[in-house]
């Protein structure tokens, strides 16, 4: 569904972006794991056309992207920073979208808007919003035309756990839909239920894309967190980075 | 396209700075009217303030806007929408606000105290100044990296515009006044949107006869048919030239 050649970008002297090729089907779950900085949000970006790569080709659906910009409607982003108009109504925020993408209310999916109890609030300006309300709001607005590639710049951060089970939920729920999910996170165990593949990045290079399975044998663990620390032992850089993810935290217990 | 529009004339109208400048201009407008007997040296008044509150305030009030909506940007940038289309909603938008306020504010005065052909050449220039610098401002906006640099590019290009460009035609007329330079004048005129406008309005009065061979050439040019339409060619000139160079400018730009 997504294939991507050859994409480099570079930000003044910074290489945020290296020569990198993959393609993601239709059915798979991705992580993106890498240390901040590694240029994940740029690829994502780079597939929303909204940073412009020095090289390289991007096609969705065997599209190119250009100048076109038709091949977003079957994408659905949520960003890992929702920024708003300050002015502008929750409630109104969600009919503009419909009205620019000529969509019946009748094709949409409100679940999120529903379990994430935004009716309530559809009157408040977004320059009111808490940080994760607006994540809520941003969560809901990339379901919303169920898409059939859904991108989401680390979705959990700033949730609720309440919240967070929820959007966790309804990412099973649309990966059983057979649709393309491409996911960052640092929170590794919340990536655990639901991914088939990863691709670690770093240092704007992709170092390896691997589905689930090989990455369980490889290792010998079956978490994923683990799995990855194991492979990535040995590097000083990522370690740190690592060590950082087995801090013990409150919500480990649960598991 | 003019759905997107209306999204952000609800933006702007929301932020009061709008409806402020369209009170600001009737209250001065019909006050000159007021302590003037005669409507023409009313409008001799009403004629600086245009040329010069104008140009200001379309300069900063676009490019104020444009960066208080770059969220509004980004978000639209990730749908199925493209850049051309963003960017040509946004200035719509706001041009359509700035020249209502103008309307408005001196257009109805204007009609009721002195309907005449200096009048109707007074609006002209006024709907003409307000696009143009809108659509500098926007080429200012997007080609400068932050609200700083944005602002001050803008008013960097007013100074020039309202004062620098006069003094520097000066400096042309004392340096070459041995020669014939009657025909050059009106062509630089035409590369300032400002004296266009003035000029354009001045011919329109009695003060021409002051203004000697020079003015007598002008008001022979300027009067005809041909002049009204070299002016207004030369006004779309520069409202569309900006713009088109912020519409490629933007396309390329990494949001």
């Amino acid at each position: 569904m997504i294939r991507i050649e050859h994409i480099s970008k570079r930000f003044k002297k910074l290489q945020v972006l290296d020569d990198i090729t993959v393609e993601f089907e239709k059915g798979q779950v991705i992580s993106l794991i890498g240390p901040n900085g590694s240029g994940k949000t740029t690829l994502i970006k780079s597939i929303l056309g909204m940073v412009k790569p020095n090289s390289g080709k991007i096609f969705v659906n065997e599209q190119i992207i250009d100048t076109d910009p038709s091949y977003r409607k079957i994408i659905g982003y949520m960003p890992q920073i929702g920024r708003y108009p300050d002015n502008m109504k929750i409630g109104q925020l969600f009919s503009m979208l419909k009205q620019i993408r000529k969509t019946e209310t009748s094709q949409t999916d409100e679940e999120l808007i529903k379990k994430f109890k935004l009716e309530k609030i559809f009157e408040k300006p977004m320059r009111t919003l808490s940080g994760g309300t607006r994540q809520k709001v941003s969560a809901a607005i990339a379901f919303l035309f169920d898409p059939a590639i859904l991108i989401l710049d680390e979705p959990t951060a700033g949730l609720d756990p309440l919240a967070s089970e929820i959007l966790k939920e309804k990412i099973i729920a649309e990966k059983k839909k057979d649709k393309l999910i491409l996911i960052t996170s640092h929170i590794l165990s919340d990536l655990d239920e639901i991914t088939t593949h990863v691709m670690y990045m770093q240092e704007g290079k992709m170092q390896f894309i691997k589905d689930i399975g090989t990455l369980q044998e490889e290792t010998g663990e079956l978490r994923l967190g683990k799995a990855i620390a194991r492979i990535m032992k040995g590097d000083v850089i990522n370690s740190n980075w690592i060590d950082k993810m087995f801090e013990p935290k409150n919500d480990e217990k649960i598991y | 396209m003019l759905k997107l529009s209306r999204y952000v004339l609800y933006d702007i109208l929301r932020s009061k700075i709008v409806i402020a400048y369209t009170i600001f201009l009737f209250v001065v407008s019909l006050s000159m009217f007021q302590m003037e007997d005669n409507s023409s040296k009313a409008m001799l008044s009403l004629l600086n303030i245009v040329l010069i509150v104008l140009p200001l305030v379309s300069l900063v009030f676009t490019t104020i806007h444009y960066y208080n909506s770059y969220e509004f940007i980004e978000l639209m940038s990730s749908q199925p929408m493209s850049r051309t289309r963003i960017l040509l909603s946004e200035y719509a938008g706001v041009a359509i606000s700035l020249l209502s306020a103008f309307i408005i504010g001196v257009g109805i005065p204007v009609l009721l105290f002195a309907p005449n052909d200096i009048g109707f050449a007074l609006l002209f220039s006024g709907v003409s100044l307000t696009l143009v610098f809108t659509s500098i401002a926007f080429y200012a906006a997007v080609v400068a990296r932050d609200k700083a640099r944005g602002i001050g590019f803008a008013l960097l290009l007013w100074f020039y515009f309202t004062l620098i460009y006069d003094s520097l035609v000066l400096l042309i007329l004392f340096s070459f006044s041995d020669y014939p330079l009657e025909k050059i004048t009106l062509l630089l005129s035409a590369l300032n949107p400002i004296d266009l406008g003035r000029i354009f309005i001045m011919l329109k009065m009695d003060v021409s006869a002051l203004m000697g061979y020079t003015g007598a050439l002008y008001k022979d040019f300027f009067g005809s048919g041909t002049g009204i339409l070299f002016t207004t060619g030369i006004m779309l000139l520069w409202i569309i030239l900006p713009l088109w160079l912020a519409v490629r400018k933007f396309r390329k730009k990494d949001l």
